[in-house]
């Protein structure tokens, strides 16, 4: 099955993107499901259609790109709640730059030894260094080194549906309880997902996690092409 | 709401043209990087981008579709190396989450204490 050229497929794609997302949020609120994030359930949607209509990857993205093109103003927009936490919580701010700092090393080695010991391709170890930050950071920074942009891309809303499931129930299970702490550390490690998800639980919780990105996004940005020509060459 | 757009797209721009020019960031970090400056030095006030900034980051994770389809094209991939990219992400993701959470936790915990000492609300 296949469309008529009558229809104009960028404006189909985007339709289709907007109403299934419309559908699976609502649904996601109901249940509150982790696998059935409204991201992960669009996507295995939209790919089970573009299968069904024999559409390729590329002709999706012509309608795509016009909703991807929103995380360039998206991550600019961080520097908005950047701005206010770092007011709201000037006497931490240094603690908690040093420890995103920490964090975010600890991150990109922990996220390149085991698949580089497994003997995952090149490719493959390149994309996963990046995955822990925002999408268009990830992706600006695979770019740098020799990563494939679409596959870190995949990785990093897999680390974020990953992230917003089994983050809280590691963090209740060592203790961290701190709504700073909760917030700071899902954001670091699960971006704009795990801040959703952080959301859920307050918002002290969101805004630590939205400082969380911010910060975890500059300092990978920083650290991954050094880590990575270290570990890889 | 469409100044502060705009205003998010100067930057956005800004932002691509020094990083065009060699930096190693990329032009949306630096972006970001900027408007925080100039919000501190009130050339930016807050409420000119705060309506735009929440529309968009109120709705980031919508963003994240057609990325996420992309998958497709890498199932195979996937697939071949699948034991590899889980324990990655797994371990990558748990790192993280611990050498955050737990160094944060302890020492919210002292700031607290040390407030009750001094009698003065957090």
């Amino acid at each position: 099955m296949s469309f008529p050229p009558i229809v104009p497929q960028p404006v189909l794609w985007v339709a289709v993107s907007l109403l299934l997302y419309a559908l699976a949020k609502p649904l996601y609120q109901r249940v509150r499901f982790p696998l059935l994030h409204p991201v992960m359930v669009t996507g295995a949607l939209l790919i089970v259609i573009l299968r069904v209509t024999d559409t390729d990857y590329q002709t999706y993205m012509e309608g795509g790109r016009m909703i991807s093109f929103f995380l360039g103003p998206s991550v600019v927009a961080l520097g908005v709640p950047l701005y206010v936490r770092l007011q709201e919580m000037k006497r931490s701010a240094p603690m908690m730059l040093s420890v995103v700092f920490f964090g975010s090393a600890v991150g990109i080695v922990a996220a390149v030894v085991p698949p580089l010991l497994m003997g995952a391709p090149d490719v493959v170890v390149r994309a996963l260094a990046p995955k822990s930050v925002t999408t268009p950071i990830a992706i600006a920074v695979a770019e740098g080194i020799g990563g494939d942009a679409p596959l870190t891309a995949v990785f990093v809303v897999l680390t974020g549906i990953y992230g917003a499931v089994v983050g809280p129930v590691i963090l209740r299970l060592f203790g961290v309880t701190n709504p700073i702490a909760f917030g700071l550390a899902m954001g670091s490690a699960a971006h704009g997902i795990g801040t959703a998800r952080s959301l859920e639980e307050g918002q002290l919780q969101g805004a630590a996690a939205g400082l969380g990105i911010c910060l975890c996004g500059i300092l990978t940005a920083i650290l991954t092409p050094i880590l990575v020509s270290f570990l890889l060459g | 709401m469409f100044g502060g757009i705009g205003i998010l797209m100067l930057f956005l721009l800004i932002g691509e043209a020094i990083s065009g020019l060699g930096l190693a960031l990329p032009g949306n970090v630096i972006g970001m990087l900027l408007l925080t400056a100039a919000l501190s030095l009130r050339i930016v006030r807050l409420e000119q981008v705060q309506g735009a900034t929440n529309t968009l980051l109120d709705n980031l994770a919508f963003l994240f579709v057609p990325p996420s389809v992309g998958v497709m094209v890498y199932f195979n991939l996937i697939g071949d190396n699948w034991p590899a990219i889980v324990v990655s992400l797994a371990v990558g993701a748990t790192a993280v989450l611990l050498a955050i959470g737990l160094p944060t936790q302890w020492w919210m915990r002292r700031l607290e204490r040390k407030h009750a000492d001094e009698g003065d609300p957090m």
